[in-house]
């Protein structure tokens, strides 16, 4: 049997993706190893991620709902996760390894001694044996491991998990915990916080992208993944290739060293489909390749493959589609 | 000002899925050295580490590797960045470690070497993808860390951290001794060293630290998880090549096939 908490983030209104991702995962888990799945969400409205908690699984969700926490700072939340990691006799402790799970993972683990894995996508549970399921080398194979510590911290990989929608009716306790963070625990000093204007729509949350890569040839061909990405409601992305030329800021890369994207459609156009790139559309749907060469290695990863010059097909490919959707 | 800068060596991700196999015996992938390169997001912070110290009158730059002798590669590449010295630690019992005991052992060997104002790494070294390094080692000495950096700046008592956040991005001051993991940006597109510091590298010193050496704990530098078994992915998917020569024409097939997946 295991005792499982997971990391309960709230975002904006409600939870986190990540943090309902990481309930999903523990509520698996929960079934398959007999265990039950707790729950921590922090800030002055945690009580309403605590619900959201118990209807995605916890049965007893725990708070800290002290307004300092209403800012995400690092060192609070390491303090405060950790004590309730300890005061709630888990052994497991799942959160999304989302930006605020590479914080927090590693120093988690450490501080607890627990074991730390990372990137999980799925565990297998046999003769009472728990194993954890990640990609390794960049998408190229898959490990499966088992952790040698009493504790474990599991990061979930981003977009890993199916989304199942919450269950309203389900039934479970909030708990407010006694632990007061300070403020003289806090050592970082925000100076200012700019909003991304390029992407509108985050990479990683976009259901489509056009992405262009070293055949685009320039900034100028952008625009007009632009006007198409627009017409469809999805975002641009980018190669490394093309970033790296200076054609589009960095912040629009889709690989391995830039953002893992699971869209529902992905157009790969003049992108040769570096194994680095690859890796960070493993999760898409559909992908569509726009290349003039056909021994290009995007065309083993893409569904539907056009090769042509992306010139003579992108904006008839626009007008056509924008006769039938506007 | 002492910088130090932990690199990592790996498999490179480039390396065609074609010919990439897992060697069952060992769980790991066949390789040969050539196919061994220093870690993108390592090398980004060791451009950002070179550019810093050269805006910081007497700052130094100490590039730090766990790894056997074929990782003195990384090393001999952060010097002919102009890295001042190159440490290299290493025991014949670490084949197996994870993210958390490098974590413990490099940051033992950043106190053993005199410590430092500011400790970088790669965020998300491109093989395993562990992404715990920077943090253990922050948790360990007791540093701040930051994670998600592509840019700092120093000041009197503290650093400025540009650091990437859910929706866009942030400055945050920080007091140093500090951790930041670095991301690739504009900013540390890492430089093509010379030719003469190339050739002045190969006869740099590289200092070798062992574990009696360091003070380590016996326990932290056990991995905490162990690979049972890894496995090669096949993702070739079978690929639609749309028939035509001309784009228009492609084009309206395209479109077509587009709009029967029903998702616009």
């Amino acid at each position: 049997m295991s005792r499982i908490l997971v990391f309960a983030n709230q975002q904006g209104d409600g939870l986190s993706s990540g943090a309902k991702e990481a309930l999903l995962f523990g509520s698996r888990l929960a079934s398959s190893t007999g265990g039950e799945v707790r729950s921590v969400t922090l800030g002055p409205f945690a009580e309403v991620g605590a619900r959201e908690a118990i209807a995605y699984g916890a049965s007893i969700a725990y708070t800290i709902s002290n307004p300092l926490l209403a800012d995400y700072d690092v060192e609070l939340f390491v303090n405060s996760i950790h004590s309730v990691f300890q005061q709630s006799g888990a052994d497991i402790l799942i959160l999304s390894f989302d930006k605020m799970g590479k914080d927090l993972a590693g120093r988690l683990a450490t501080r607890t001694g627990a074991s730390a894995i990372t990137e999980v996508i799925d565990f297998n549970f046999n003769d009472d044996k728990l194993s954890w399921i990640r990609p390794i080398y960049g998408d190229k194979a898959f490990g499966e491991y088992s952790t040698t510590r009493q504790k474990v911290v599991v990061g979930i990989r981003q977009r890993s998990q199916n989304e199942e929608g919450p269950d309203a009716t389900r039934k479970g306790e909030i708990i407010e915990v006694d632990y007061t963070p300070t403020k003289d625990m806090i050592v970082t000093k925000l100076v200012v916080k700019i909003q991304a204007a390029l992407a509108d729509i985050r990479l990683e949350d976009a259901r489509i992208i056009v992405s262009g890569g070293r055949g685009i040839e320039g900034p100028e061909g952008f625009n007009e993944l632009q006007v198409l990405a627009n017409l469809l409601g999805g975002t641009v992305g980018a190669s490394r290739a093309a970033c790296d030329a200076g054609w589009v800021p960095s912040n629009l890369q889709v690989g391995q060293t830039g953002a893992v994207v699971a869209p529902d459609l992905y157009i790969a156009v003049g992108i040769s489909g570096a194994s680095q790139h690859l890796a960070g559309i493993t999760n898409a749907k559909t992908v569509v390749a726009i290349n003039t060469d056909p021994e290009a290695p995007i065309f083993k990863r893409a569904n539907i493959g056009v090769v042509a010059d992306y010139i003579k097909v992108i904006q008839p490919l626009t007008e056509k589609l924008k006769k039938v959707l506007v | 000002m002492h910088i130090v800068v932990c690199l990592k060596q790996v498999i490179d991700p480039e390396i065609t899925p074609k010919y990439f196999k897992i060697d069952p015996e060992t769980n790991r992938p066949e390789i040969s050295d050539t196919d061994l390169v220093l870690d993108s997001f390592a090398e980004n912070a060791l451009e950002l580490a070179i550019q810093l110290r050269d805006k910081t009158p007497g700052a130094t730059v100490t590039a730090l590797c766990l790894g056997d002798e074929e990782s003195e590669d990384v090393l001999r590449r952060a010097l002919a960045f102009t890295a001042n010295a190159a440490v290299r630690v290493w025991d014949e019992d670490w084949g197996n470690l994870d993210g958390q005991a490098v974590g413990h052992i490099l940051a033992q060997t950043i106190a053993s070497i005199g410590g430092a104002q500011i400790v970088l790494t790669g965020y998300q070294a491109s093989d395993i993808e562990e992404g715990l390094v920077g943090p253990v080692m922050a948790e360990e000495l007791g540093f701040p860390c930051m994670t998600h950096v592509s840019d700092l700046d120093v000041e009197e008592k503290s650093v400025k951290a540009t650091i990437e956040v859910e929706g866009g991005y942030a400055v945050v001051s920080v007091p140093s001794p500090a951790v930041f993991t670095i991301i690739s940006s504009e900013t540390n597109v890492p430089r093509l060293p010379k030719v003469k510091d190339i050739r002045l590298a190969r006869s740099k010193p590289i200092v070798l630290l062992e574990s009696e050496d360091l003070t380590l704990d016996h326990e932290r530098c056990q991995a905490g998880v162990k690979l049972e078994r890894a496995y090669v992915m096949n993702r070739e998917v079978a690929c639609e090549i749309l028939p035509g020569n001309d784009g228009n024409d492609l084009a309206g097939k395209l479109a077509d096939r587009l709009l029967e997946l029903k998702i616009f």
